[in-house]
């Protein structure tokens, strides 16, 4: 393996690009093969599956020269293989062919997700220096003044953002419907959803940039401060306003969200019923309010929660702009500049903080994402 | 309460060349129902619409009493309508959607309440009262949509093919329902529907449209028994008139064999040799004495009191079904071959080119 990226790294540009995209491909074909192709049933297949047998551990003894391995891996695939066909037939074997193919996602989530959760919570009673200190970290969290202020601004972070976002989106959703060039304005408010949280706060830190007084402004708000003649404002220092100033980029971004979303819910209203509550005597604005937003009212609630839970996780933003700087801080920024320090029992109360305020919310998207789908 | 009027309204959709309402003139009384009827894409619904105020109107007027309407807005015409998926508000409960309009009209809680409650004792509905939309079967809905239009005392009812998503039996049920419900609040309705049977049963008045123009207005039995053209012919009764064109001769008509009489008064102004002559399957009867209509006999259905008999023969090299009414228990089979002659008093007569009527008024 290394030998191989050894070579690849001393290619040519041009050469490694299409070498890469091979093994990219190979190792999706492989994934395909193992979930679609391998399982199916048949004499073709079976003689695939035979193929593979001793295709793959012949792979392994060249690519690693060892017989272990090779041994290892032929035991295992031919071990299932055999298992899978064999119980699979006609129905019985149920549990088999569960276990077989929830295995893999099952492992990995357990890897990726369940194991990490779990050392997450027995590190935040532990110290960075590995001894047992109990509640100690969370108490370190709420009684010193960055901690909590980190913790205020998270919950200001949720309370704002996902509001605005979706107040703003719905807006727009609402007043471009069947106008005529639709398409083109919801392009124009959903394009920041394709660019990364990072991108997006480099560009708004230059949007935000001050420059002494007198000195040429290259921040375009500053230079609009200027050119009215105010004197320039350092955006992101002074508290508590800068927070402000950070959450409006992640407006910025998830408004294009709110709004498509909710655009094409808007669309899901049956006309009939704009046409009967107009006929009903009301408004504009009362169809709005007691037709539309019930009709959609599954969708704002799946907006509003997304949003918060990408505010209550937002990192990228307050790391690339401030850095956590000036009271900016937010949990997700802490873990990480906790952990950097080698605090990392810290880090992760922090996480567990994060975690328990996260949790609420997401069980309460699933219920409702659970009783839309029953409402139809 | 009030009359309706359409003045010439005409829509011409964007992008269209063709009108989907014609110039249309018609007008309901005060109290009247009046049942607009023909053809999927005729403009029944598109006239209803634009007398709803959902629909623009280019060109002439429409009246609901002495105002006239055509540029006031929906909420401001007074009128109330039942559409063909009835339109509930899904997160209402049965009176909320009832008494929605009165909420918006500033109607006081107890007066609403009342009316409410008055409405869904005359609909069956009270046991209803508190349930959501979803709750409630085809009919319960259905109910509820005319509920809605009831507790508004509207100065018009619009029903757009209200009885359309029912099942065949509830639909007949309601059918009459909503007759002698309209009779008894007496409220200016009108009413549009496919379903030729609808029409005749319901209607006071019945308008027949074919392409965006009016065809024939009249009472049931104006357009049954004297239809003004033969697309009303054919489109009123079920089952449908026999229209066949035929030979003029010199005492009447030829009708196979037989020479079916009509008078030359009414064949004078016919533009060629040939005429189009139209005779309802019970007016069509089978002969004794093998003169008439030779009819291979396809297929009797049976209805029991009597049967249809769905036979075919050959006018001038043209093949033409024929249907006739037959006795229930005496009448021919299918294989047979029969002679059939028209009663002479329900002979309808057409122009061949224009399609109108030549013969008079039947007098029974």
């Amino acid at each position: 393996m290394t030998e191989f990226f050894g070579v690849l790294a001393n290619l040519p540009p041009l050469v490694q690009v299409p070498i890469v995209i091979v093994a990219f491909l190979a190792v999706i074909a492989f994934l395909v093969f193992i979930v679609d192709i391998a399982p199916r049933r048949g004499r073709l297949y079976t003689g695939i599956r035979f193929a593979a047998c001793l295709l793959i551990p012949a792979g392994l003894f060249l690519a690693l020269g060892s017989v272990w391995w090779a041994a290892a891996a032929a035991a295992v695939l031919g071990g299932l293989f055999f298992l899978l066909d064999f119980r699979a037939r006609d129905g019985s074997g149920y549990l088999f062919q569960l276990i077989g193919f929830l295995a893999p996602a099952v492992l990995l989530l357990g890897i990726g997700l369940i194991y990490p959760s779990i050392r997450t919570i027995y590190d935040s009673f532990y110290s960075g220096r590995g001894n047992f200190i109990g509640l100690e970290n969370f108490v370190w969290i709420f009684t010193q003044p960055s901690g909590i202020r980190t913790i205020l601004n998270t919950i200001i972070w949720v309370l704002i953002a996902p509001v605005v976002s979706t107040i703003f989106g719905l807006a727009y959703a609402v007043f471009i419907d069947k106008s005529r060039g639709e398409k083109y304005f919801k392009i124009l408010v959903f394009m920041p959803m394709a660019i990364s949280f990072v991108g997006a706060s480099i560009i708004w830190r230059f949007v935000y940039t001050a420059r002494q007084e007198g000195d040429p402004q290259i921040g375009l708000l500053n230079q609009v401060v200027v050119l009215f003649g105010g004197s320039p404002v350092q955006f992101l220092s002074e508290a508590p306003w800068n927070t402000f100033f950070l959450i409006v980029v992640l407006i910025w971004v998830q408004t294009g969200f709110a709004m498509v979303i909710l655009s094409a819910a808007i669309k899901g209203v049956p006309i009939e019923q704009m046409e009967a509550a107009e006929l009903d005597g009301t408004n504009a604005w009362q169809r709005f309010r007691n037709v539309t937003v019930p009709g959609i009212r599954g969708s704002l609630i799946v907006v509003l929660t997304t949003i918060s839970i990408a505010s209550l996780k937002v990192f990228d933003i307050v790391r690339t702009m401030t850095a956590g700087a000036n009271d900016t801080s937010v949990i997700a920024n802490e873990v990480y500049t906790q952990f950097t320090t080698f605090e990392s029992g810290r880090a992760s109360a922090f996480a567990v903080v994060l975690f328990l305020l996260v949790l609420p919310i997401v069980i309460y998207n699933a219920r409702q994402l659970k009783l839309q789908r029953e409402n139809r | 309460m009030a009359s309706v009027t359409f003045d010439k309204a005409t829509r011409l959709y964007p992008g269209s060349t063709k009108p989907a309402v014609d110039a249309l003139d018609l007008s309901v009384a005060d109290g009247e129902f009046l049942v607009l009827v023909g053809p999927s894409g005729c403009g029944k619904s598109t006239s209803l619409r634009m007398l709803a105020g959902l629909e623009e109107v280019n060109e002439g007027n429409i009246l609901i009493g002495d105002r006239n309407v055509t540029d006031v807005p929906p909420k401001d015409r007074d009128i109330a309508m039942v559409f063909q998926n009835y339109a509930l508000y899904p997160h209402m409960t049965v009176a909320e959607n009832m008494g929605f309009a009165l909420k918006i009209a500033g109607v006081n809680k107890d007066e609403r309440a009342t009316r409410v409650l008055e409405a869904a004792k005359l609909l069956d509905l009270e046991p209803y009262l508190g349930r959501k939309p979803k709750a409630l079967s085809g009919g319960q809905r259905q109910r509820v949509a005319m509920g809605r239009a009831i507790v508004r005392q509207p100065q018009v009812f619009l029903m757009d093919e209200p009885l359309s998503n029912l099942d065949a039996k509830l639909r007949v049920q309601t059918r009459t329902q909503i007759a002698s419900l309209q009779r008894r609040l007496g409220v200016t309705t009108v009413y549009v529907t496919h379903d030729q049977t609808e029409a005749l049963t319901m209607g006071d008045r019945i308008a027949v449209l074919k392409d965006g123009v009016l065809q024939q207005v009249g009472t049931p039995r104006d357009l049954y028994e004297k239809p003004q053209n033969v697309f009303v012919a054919g489109f009123i009764g079920s089952p449908a008139m026999n229209l066949f064109e035929a030979d003029i001769v010199d005492t009447g008509i030829a009708f196979g064999t037989a020479v079916a009489e009509v008078d030359r008064e009414t064949l004078g102004t016919t533009s060629g040799r040939k005429a189009t002559i139209g005779v309802r399957p019970e007016d069509l009867m089978v002969s004794a004495d093998n003169r008439g209509l030779p009819v291979e006999v396809d297929l009797v259905e049976e209805l029991g009191a009597d049967g249809y008999l769905y036979g075919h023969t050959d006018v001038n090299g043209q093949r033409v079904d024929v249907v006739a009414r037959v006795d229930g228990r005496n009448h021919p089979n299918a294989g047979d071959r029969v002679f059939i002659t028209p009663e002479p008093k329900h002979i309808h007569v057409f122009d061949v080119e224009s399609g109108l009527r030549l013969s008079k008024p039947i007098t029974v």
